[in-house]
């Protein structure tokens, strides 16, 4: 019998699928079909159940609670204005400041004015920092950078009072430690997808450029930027959308505390923070608000998100 | 029979090289050439690419370059506004004498080149900003103070693209067809008024009514400019250029290394080549 067997099996290497094989084709396709759909599922039930939670709290206190500047158990009263605000202003801060640089590190990374082996090298450098924890981060903002900006922060408010941006002084943690914190995590992904940008610009178009009798300088400013203006727009909204949803680094560098202030010395709060902090504490109703802060937050967010991938698509910039 | 020919044709260039710098040059009158281009050697990196090309530039005339795929011809169009020191590696031996001045000099800045020696690229390249903005660029650049909106029109009429586009100035440039590219590219090249204008095979990505009208402006331009143009269209050469370069690639030292094999007025050149090897190539003869 196995002589038999082994003949059979010499004769030809070539034989149909078995119903074995058919089986688990069709078994894998189903797989990958339930896995994608899951996923779309996931979303959907993350949504609803959020959402569901929060509805208990829009009743009770309705939309009031997007201007409310109080935040009080005790009393029953929430208001996440202040949250709102400080979610907007520390990113828009971390923008600006994650945005500049990173435009510009983009800039010095792709127009020549490295060898090609060190402008990979550095790229790769710039890379990393995505892989740094948020808590890692958060500690480093803590035990380095808030004791290094402190002489910076005293000698602007002393003398630069009277400008609201410096209006208060800083007393540990607060919104500019926070946003500059943040303008480093965000840095990584500008920098990264307005190379892409900048390396999409055809040669004719750089050839162009100085064949017009631009210096370096010229060129950059007044083509390569224009040029490359839709990537690099994208590139910004895409970074505030990290720096929107961004949690732990600032929930320990904002300073958790509800005011509104134009003062980036001033403690502040987050929506992130907001909703870390208080849901170990939080009881029923709470639990509720929160909810509802987590839906604002989710909106805004993918409000921000879905611009910059239609602006990316839009310009034709892949990342 | 290959081998002979091969044979054949090392001979010839050894010969034509010898005789390259005496040619085609001896009609030209001294005062008229506004820029002389003498390539010795141009390298990129290691790479000889050409050699002993010493091709005059005569004012208001155009000045075509012809020859095989290869030949260095673009090379040294883009060697006489410095183009080529984008390209890693490269250097240019010998001198390029514009107006009495070597722009190879080491005082000379490659941008301040560029500006007097406008040129016209291979593949239309308009920056993705309006009409009025591509043409108006050169201006900016040089810190024009006078009136703008005149100088654009009058680049734009220069380039016979006025009439196309004058209710649509704040359009992208992007959105006109390849002709229509080129034109404005020409208009924006001109437009800074510099005194000579290279062209890189302006007409290969456009079709033949577009080829028509560039080369219909062409020499309407040779009249406030002096031109210089590489193309790969002999009929071209002919139908435009006053005087011709033609240049082959010589394989005999194991390279690929160009070579000007010899320049006349453009009706002289066609109906009597001096040479055996512009004589196959203008039959056709000759890859």
């Amino acid at each position: 019998m196995a002589e038999y067997n082994s003949l059979q099996r010499s004769q030809s290497i070539s034989k149909p699928p078995t119903a074995g094989d058919m089986l688990a084709n069709r078994a894998f396709r189903v797989l990958t079909l339930v896995f994608t759909w899951s996923i779309v599922l996931l979303l959907a039930y993350i949504l609803y159940k959020i959402g569901g939670r929060a509805i208990p709290a829009v009743k009770e206190y309705g939309l009031g609670m997007l201007v409310g500047t109080t935040w009080d158990v005790n009393a029953r009263t929430f208001g996440i204005l202040p949250e709102i605000w400080g979610t907007l202003y520390s990113s828009l801060l971390a923008l600006i400041l994650g945005g500049f640089f990173g435009v510009s590190i983009a800039i010095f990374l792709t127009q020549n004015f490295l060898p090609r082996i060190l402008e990979t090298i550095l790229r790769s450098i710039i890379e990393l920092l995505a892989a740094i924890p948020s808590v890692v981060y958060g500690l480093w903002g803590i035990f380095v950078l808030i004791p290094i900006i402190r002489p910076v922060a005293d000698f602007f408010n002393t003398h630069f009072s009277w400008i609201p941006f410096f209006s208060t002084s800083l007393s540990g943690p607060g919104m500019f430690p926070a946003a500059l914190v943040l303008s480093i995590m965000i840095l990584p992904t500008v920098a990264a997808i307005s190379q892409d940008a900048f390396r999409a610009i055809p040669h004719k178009i750089t050839e162009a450029a100085y064949g017009m009798g631009t210096t370096r300088w010229e060129a950059i400013l007044r083509v390569m930027l224009p040029t490359a203006a839709g990537g690099i727009f994208g590139a910004l909204v895409l970074g505030l959308g990290r720096a929107l949803g961004e949690t732990m680094a600032l929930a320990m560098l904002v300073g958790n505390s509800n005011q509104i202030s134009l003062s980036v010395f001033a403690p502040a709060n987050t929506l992130a923070a907001l909703l870390a902090l208080n849901f170990p504490e939080a009881g029923d109703t709470e639990i509720s608000v929160l909810m509802f802060a987590a839906c604002v937050l989710l909106l805004i967010t993918l409000l921000v998100n879905m611009l910059g991938a239609l602006i990316i698509n839009k310009t034709g910039i892949k990342r | 029979m290959e081998a002979t020919a091969t044979e054949t044709t090392a001979e010839t260039s050894i010969e034509a090289v010898a005789q390259a710098t005496a040619t085609g040059t001896a009609d030209l009158d001294p005062e008229a050439i506004t820029l002389d281009c003498q390539a010795e050697k141009i390298f990129y990196g290691d790479f000889l690419a050409v050699r002993d090309s010493h091709v005059p530039i005569a004012r208001n005339q155009i000045t075509g370059f012809i020859g095989p795929s290869g030949c260095g011809k673009s090379t040294v169009l883009k060697s006489i506004n410095r183009m080529n020191d984008l390209i890693p590696g490269f250097r240019f031996m010998g001198k390029v004498y514009f107006h009495g001045m070597d722009i190879y000099d080491k005082k000379v800045d490659p941008v301040a080149v560029r500006r007097n020696i406008g040129m016209v690229f291979q593949q239309p390249n308009p920056f993705s900003m309006s009409i009025y903005e591509n043409v108006a660029f050169g201006l900016r650049l040089n810190r024009f103070k006078g009136n703008m909106d005149e100088k654009v029109e009058k680049a734009l009429r220069g380039a016979a693209l006025w009439d196309e586009v004058k209710d649509k100035l704040k359009n992208n440039g992007l959105s006109l067809s390849g002709g229509q590219q080129q034109r404005l590219c020409i208009a924006r090249a001109i437009a800074t008024e510099p005194r000579v204008l290279l062209m890189d095979e302006p007409c290969s990505a456009l079709d033949p009514i577009a080829t028509r009208q560039i080369e219909e402006l062409m020499v309407q331009l040779k009249e406030r400019f002096t031109v210089a143009i590489v193309t790969h269209n002999m009929q071209q050469a002919m139908r435009v250029a006053d005087q011709t370069a033609f240049f082959a690639v010589d394989i005999s030292r194991g390279g690929r290394t160009g070579y000007l094999v010899e320049m006349g007025a453009t009706k002289e050149l066609f109906a009597n080549p001096q040479e055996q090897l512009t004589k196959d190539y203008l039959h056709g003869e000759f890859s």
